[in-house]
């Protein structure tokens, strides 16, 4: 009584069977691969652009302008009030001299503003607020606005917010595609092994008869819906992965037009075995509905 | 060992297959079922094998009582029942030797044990150098002796026969019921229907007579 032998034994002839009917199984492996790898792109484009944001935005923050010409001993009161109130974590003091030189050496701006005669920016502080969501940011903004001496309030990070709007609304895209299509899968898998069930219908008699268990009876078709599961859920990564790859040679030359930096992002380690383990659960489900709706039917007589 | 107490069998439509059947079988008894055809031969031997449950009264197998036996112990019953049919039941997808390799696959048995036991049950019944050859290629002999070391390979110890010679001329027929006598030999409980007389002529035993579902 081994029970590891029996289930390599089981898995030995479910690979027979597989490749028994090749057509079939490329067919169905196909469907699979292709229904799930609408979410699955779906999700790979959605990380890629939430890097993106990531990378631009980082913590979210408001700039305070201070009106050229205030003294230096004003523009220190105005950062001691800033540090006291009560919605601020912290500030950064940037000066204009310093803000000056940044813009000289980061852009290509550099030579137009090397002929100005005298630095045109103000001094500023970065302020960033306690709470990050955007009704208390706003509100933080319209309060600074009523201060005096101050210039301009700036959101620096509004767009964020708008672009995660969007983000959360294409996540639940995702998540109804790939409910969907994981009910199809099921539904596939579900079919075939109805199927196989009516045709070994003799074989499940006869083991019936000389003291099969419902287990012994069940497995076989179990680690059918798996295997296909799992090839069909190899199918769909090897089509996310390839059209990551053709998309990211055609994108780089799209994105040094824009003088960007963006590519689609490849599934990671952890993605990939989320993949194939969810695709192989989807296969076993099917196949586990599909065994007990028809097995009970078939009795001996 | 088996033990009827009894027994009706009504089937949905109001047939009534067997009607107040009672008798008992030792371990390690030979027995024939005689009976025209619907004299309810097969019926008993399906209630024995808990293919079939009696309407009423009581049937004990090994001790267990076929009319409450739970559907999770069917499977450990059968295992120690060698079930040989009129139509062999056999499968026609694989070799002779995958045939009788099925019933120690179900319960479990390590391979290469299990190979030798398949060849030793295949030599039993003079079918070892068929072994490779697929059930649809023998003939209707060598199918019955195939379904024989089938039903005996894990060493049931009842044997159930239907009709084991019922579409074998004489020859066969006396080979087969060698064959199953030898089991008897070595300790099995036999039941063997039949409806063949000259088959009773040549190796007596016991002999329970059906007649409408009636014991006689």
């Amino acid at each position: 009584m081994n029970v590891f032998i029996e289930h390599l034994r089981v898995l030995r002839a479910t690979l027979l069977r597989l490749l028994l009917t090749p057509n079939a199984t490329l067919l169905n492996v196909l469907i699979i691969g292709i229904a799930l790898s609408l979410p699955v792109g779906g999700y790979v484009l959605l990380k890629s652009v939430q890097s993106l944001t990531g990378q631009l935005a980082g913590t979210p923050q408001v700039s305070v302008f201070i009106k050229i010409g205030t003294g230096a001993g004003e523009v220190a009161r105005i950062g001691d009030k800033l540090k006291q109130h009560a919605k601020i974590e912290r500030t950064e003091f940037v000066p204009r001299e310093a803000a000056f030189k940044k813009l000289q050496q980061s852009t290509e701006l550099s030579e137009v503003i090397g002929d100005l005669a005298q630095n045109p920016l103000p001094d500023a502080y970065i302020v960033y607020p306690k709470a990050t969501d955007a009704i208390a940011m706003e509100s933080l903004r319209d309060e600074l606005k009523t201060w005096p001496n101050l210039d301009h309030v700036q959101l620096d990070s509004a767009w964020v917010h708008r672009l995660e709007a969007i983000l959360g609304f294409g996540r639940l895209a995702v998540v109804i595609l790939a409910a969907l299509l994981s009910f199809a899968l099921i539904a596939i898998t579900f079919n075939t092994i109805r199927l196989q069930i009516l045709t070994r219908r003799d074989e499940i008699e006869v083991a019936k008869l000389i003291g099969a268990t419902d287990a012994f009876i069940r497995r076989p078709f179990l680690y059918f819906g798996l295997t296909q599961g799992l090839f069909g859920g190899m199918a769909a990564w090897v089509i996310v992965s390839g059209s990551v790859l053709l998309l990211n040679h055609n994108l780089t030359d799209l994105a040094s037009v824009y003088t960007g930096e963006f590519s689609l992002q490849s599934l990671s380690a952890a993605d990939s075995v989320a993949l194939l383990g969810f695709s192989a659960y989807l296969g076993w489900l099917g196949a586990w509905f599909s065994v007990s709706q028809h097995l009970w039917q078939i009795e001996p007589r | 060992m088996i033990q009827f107490n009894q027994v009706y069998k009504r089937y949905p439509g109001g047939h009534e297959a067997l009607k107040d059947v009672s008798f008992e079988i030792a371990e390690g008894e030979m027995v024939y079922l005689t009976g025209h055809s619907g004299a309810g031969k097969s019926t008993l031997l399906k209630l024995i094998a808990a293919i079939e449950r009696p309407t009423s009264g009581s049937l004990l197998v090994k001790g267990q009582n076929i009319r409450s036996i739970k559907r999770e112990a069917i499977p450990q019953l059968r295992r120690n029942i060698g079930l040989i049919f009129q139509d062999h039941k056999l499968l026609f997808d694989r070799t002779a030797f995958d045939n009788v390799m099925l019933p120690l696959q179900i319960c479990g048995f390590d391979h290469r044990e299990s190979a030798k036991r398949v060849r030793a049950a295949l030599d039993k019944v003079g079918l070892l150098a068929r072994e490779k050859a697929n059930p649809i290629s023998l003939s209707g002999g060598e199918q019955q002796r195939l379904c024989i070391a089938r039903a005996i390979v894990n060493r049931p110890t009842i044997l159930l026969a239907d009709e084991p010679t019922g579409n074998l001329d004489a020859d066969y027929a006396n080979e087969i019921m060698h064959i199953l006598q030898s089991f008897h030999q070595i300790g099995a409980t036999l039941v063997i229907s039949t409806h063949a007389e000259n088959v009773l002529a040549h190796l007596p035993a016991r002999e329970l007579h059906l007649k409408l579902g009636a014991l006689q």
